[in-house]
Formats: structure tokens, C-alpha cells, sequence
């Protein structure tokens, strides 16, 4: 048979290709099921690994039922818009874990994508984000657990913060990158810098909430965390990023901190006694945490 | 046919004829991905399979494909065969395909993968292909794990992550060095394997 012949040619790149795409379609919706699971079950113990750092009793082994843990350590899961407004509810799984729900990335791709625009100047799209909440009770202390979006050196860079309950101490962190140098700002992923934000608080006043920068050029240390040397550009970016969400986050911050205050000033009149000093002591042991160095 | 020495098919690549520092084929990545030991070697693992079974059906398609669109075919093959590694690396091992994140992809652009099916696999049958296919990639893996070997201890004091250099070596002064996590010092000793080779393997050396 002439297999160079224009006939043979098409007729044997078209069924190969067929071939090929029939092949890979079948093996990706086969496996998607389980990456996606994958998928949300890392979202789900990086949100718990946020809000356990929260506190020190609490760890997490290797191995351990995520999933179990989630449902019995979360509170309330919801979404709020940059007005602070509850915007949706979230599954927790407290009936069936299987049911649990939380954002994936492209969900806070998308969010932040709006608040690009509303930075650009479309500030009537305030209303329509639907930034995701997540109440953790560890150990008795209410964890709010938030997330920042934003872009990277080579990619998408994420994490999630745990804050106090008043509403700007950030008592845990954790981040995560698609694909950031290795060594250098994949760095970001690890304890000496996430250890770092423990205790450091967000400047809810100002203009800038957070920032990520070289010691030196660092002028309010408690709203600021030192960057990896050798990656500035993620250190910087994810600066950025917390910075901007947070910003966004800050009504509801705001509003949940006083309703915290309102709560505890009231058990504290009930109990006679100072027996609930619930915020300060546990802001000023953070802090005495201090700065990781994470220089190499 | 009959006179391939699987043997020498089997061995060659792995040292004599090893892809990485003798035809110098598959470079970039082997820079790229050996920071740590555990990528390195997940990454060794799927070029192995994939050379392997892009040379092995390669071989099987060698009487029928078009000459014209030869390369093409090639490519789609060991697309195929890189994309069912990467899903499959996502679905059982995600952690480490998050590691190699795009590298996995890479391995398309291996030129170890599409050289060895050009120079191999298209004149033979496809059990010589197959092995010629595991070897050839077993000898990049082989590179590739020295080199992050020597990156991991140096670079970050570790390796597959768990603390090889005891703390009181640290509290004493010393200090990881931050260079050799960077891909110019891969490229040096990539260079320095190169050199042992071939001060050991006197007939590669240029008048």
C-alpha cells in the first residue's frame, strides 16, 4: 500500500487523531471525579491547617480524617459581599461530610476578577462579590478563616488567613502556589514564613492593610511580614493580594469584631468577674511569637 | 532484525550511550526538576513510561505511518502518553504532580522521547522499542536523580525532605548554600558528571 500517497495521509491523521482525543476524553472524565476530589480535600485541610494554628493543642497528624475534622470543627461557611453582607450559605457537612462545600480556586479566580474591576473603577460591583467565610470554633474561640487570590511570579498564588475574633489579629496562615520557583518563592508554602504572619495584625485604619516586604523597607512591622530573599516578586505579590482582599473583607471584619465585643462584654457583666478577657491576652501571646527569620 | 544485542539496548543508555551526558538531549528539564529528590524522582518514573511506551507504539504504527506527517504522528503520540501520565499523576499523586506542575507537560518537549522514537523505534520491532524506550529513560532518570541528589544535600540540607544535615552543623556556621537551588549550578554539575564520564570513557573525548 502507498502510504504516501495524500488520500492515505489525511484519511490516517484524521483517524488518529480521533483515536487519540477518543482516548484522552475517556481517561480525563474517568479520573476527574477523583481530582477533583483531591482538589477540594487539600482546600479543606488547608483551611483547617489556618484555623488549628489558631491554636497550639490543636494538631494535625498526617493521614487524619479531614474530612471528619472539618465537619466537627467548623462553625458556619458562608459568603459575604464587600459590604459585609451575607451573601449565601455554604455546606458545612455537619450532616454528611460528603456534602461539605468550600471555593475552589477558580472560584476565588473569579472573585478576584471582580475585585480587579471594582479597583479599576467599577465600584458598584462592591455588591455582587460573594467572598467566601468560614467560622471555625477551635476549642471554644471563634476562628474566621478568609482567603486571598492573586498572581504570582509564573502563576496563581493562594492562601488562607485564620483571624481572631477581633477581627484583625491573624492567628494563622497558609499558602499555596501553582507553580512557583522551587526553593525560592515556592518558599511561601512553608512553616519559617506562614509562622511568620502569626500574631501580626491587619491595619483595618489605613490605606494599607498588609504588606510583604524586605525588612528594610518594612515601617509598620506589626502589619508586615519580611519577604523570601531570592523571590521578590512573590513575596510582593502575595503582599498585594492579602492586602487587597482583606480590604474587601474589612466591613465584615469590622462587624463580626463588634458583635465578638458585644457578646463578650456581656458575658463578662452576666459573670460578674473578668473571666472572659477573650481578645487581648490572646493577641499579645501571639505576638510575643516573633519574626521567623526566613532567610536562607 | 534478528541481531539486536539486548544487552547492549538494554545498557548503553544507561551509561555509554546515557541521553543526558553524552548526546546532551533533555537538558532543560533536568535542570529544572531536580531541586529535590522526590520530584526528581517521580519525574525519572514518567519519562521512563513514557519513552517507553511512546517507542513501543511507535514501533507498532512505523509500517503504517505517512512519511510526510512522520513527526507529527510522533508528537501526537508522545502527547498522548505524557497526558495520560499528568492526569493520572493528578488523580493517585498529587502532591508530587503539583511539584512538577508543569513540568510533567514538559516532558512533550523531551527531545530523549521523540530522538530515540526518530532513531529507534520507526526501524524496529516494538519490544526492542519498548526496552530501547525504558532504558534510554532510566538513563535520564538516572542523571537527573545524581544531579538532585547532590541539589537537595547542598541546597536545603535535606533529602525527600526529611533533615539529612544535623541541626548542630547550622548552630555551628554552616549554611545552606542558596546557589546550588538556582539551575546555573545544576548546569555545573550536570557539567562535572560530564567530565568524570568522560575522563573515565576515553573514546568520547575530541582530538
Amino acid at each position: 500500500m502507498n502510504t504516501n500517497g495524500n488520500v492515505y495521509t489525511v484519511i490516517y491523521s484524521t483517524i488518529l487523531v480521533v483515536l487519540v482525543a477518543a482516548i484522552l476524553a475517556f481517561v480525563a472524565m474517568s479520573l476527574q471525579g477523583k481530582q477533583n476530589e483531591n482538589v477540594k480535600l487539600e482546600t479543606i485541610s488547608k483551611l483547617l491547617g489556618a484555623a488549628s494554628q489558631a491554636d497550639e493543642t490543636m494538631v494535625i497528624e498526617e493521614g487524619a480524617d479531614v474530612l471528619g475534622l472539618y465537619a466537627e470543627k467548623i462553625e458556619d461557611a458562608f459568603f459575604v459581599n464587600g459590604l459585609g453582607e451575607k451573601v449565601g450559605e455554604m455546606n458545612t457537612g455537619k450532616e454528611n461530610v460528603k456534602d461539605i462545600q468550600v471555593t475552589s480556586t477558580s472560584d476565588l479566580k473569579k472573585q478576584n476578577d471582580i475585585i480587579k474591576k471594582i479597583e479599576d473603577g467599577q465600584s458598584d460591583l462592591v455588591s455582587t462579590l460573594a467572598l467566601p467565610v468560614y467560622v471555625f470554633d477551635i476549642n471554644g474561640k471563634d476562628v474566621t478563616v478568609i482567603p486571598c487570590y492573586g498572581a504570582g511570579l509564573w502563576g496563581p498564588i493562594w492562601g488562607y488567613l485564620a483571624i481572631n475574633e477581633d477581627g484583625k489579629t491573624i492567628d494563622g496562615a497558609v499558602f499555596d502556589h501553582k507553580g512557583e520557583t522551587p526553593g525560592l518563592g515556592a518558599k511561601i508554602a512553608d512553616a519559617p514564613f506562614y509562622n511568620a504572619f502569626h500574631g501580626k495584625t491587619f491595619n483595618l485604619d489605613g490605606d494599607v492593610v498588609f504588606t510583604v516586604a524586605k525588612a528594610s523597607a518594612i515601617t509598620e512591622p506589626e502589619h508586615s511580614v519580611d519577604a523570601i530573599s531570592g523571590a521578590t516578586i512573590t513575596s510582593q505579590a502575595l503582599g498585594k493580594s492579602i492586602n487587597l482582599w482583606a480590604k474587601y473583607y474589612k466591613p465584615y471584619l469590622a462587624e463580626s469584631a463588634a458583635a465578638h465585643q458585644a457578646v463578650s462584654a456581656a458575658d463578662s457583666t452576666m459573670t460578674v468577674s473578668g473571666l472572659a478577657e477573650p481578645q487581648d491576652s490572646v493577641s499579645t501571646a501571639a505576638a510575643v511569637e516573633t519574626n521567623v527569620n526566613v532567610e536562607e | 532484525m534478528s541481531d539486536i544485542n539486548y544487552k547492549e539496548v538494554l545498557l548503553k543508555p544507561i551509561f555509554k550511550g546515557n541521553p543526558v551526558t553524552v548526546l546532551v538531549l533533555g537538558i532543560c528539564s533536568s535542570l529544572a526538576v531536580t531541586v529535590q529528590m522526590e520530584g526528581a524522582c517521580v519525574m525519572a518514573l514518567s519519562v521512563i513510561i513514557v519513552t517507553g511506551l511512546s517507542s513501543f507504539v511507535a514501533s507498532i504504527l512505523r509500517n503504517t505511518i505517512p512519511n510526510r506527517i512522520r513527526i507529527i504522528v510522533q508528537l501526537v503520540v508522545v502527547s498522548l502518553m505524557v497526558i495520560l501520565v499528568d492526569q493520572i499523576l493528578k488523580a493517585y499523586a498529587y502532591s508530587v504532580s503539583k511539584t512538577l506542575s508543569v513540568y510533567v507537560g514538559l516532558i512533550i518537549t523531551n527531545c530523549i522521547v521523540m530522538g530515540r522514537i526518530e532513531a529507534f523505534a520507526l526501524g524496529n520491532k516494538p519490544i526492542p522499542s519498548l526496552l530501547d524506550g525504558l532504558a534510554n529513560g532510566a538513563g535520564y532518570g538516572l542523571i537527573l536523580v545524581v544531579v538532585a541528589f547532590f541539589r537537595e544535600i547542598l541546597g536545603s540540607g535535606t533529602l525527600f525532605g526529611m533533615r539529612i544535615i544535623p541541626q548542630s552543623f547550622y548552630d555551628a556556621g554552616y549554611m545552606d548554600n542558596g546557589l546550588i537551588i538556582l539551575p546555573p549550578m545544576a548546569l555545573i554539575l550536570l557539567g562535572i558528571i560530564v567530565w568524570i564520564q568522560r575522563s573515565i570513557q576515553k573514546d568520547l573525548q575530541e582530538k
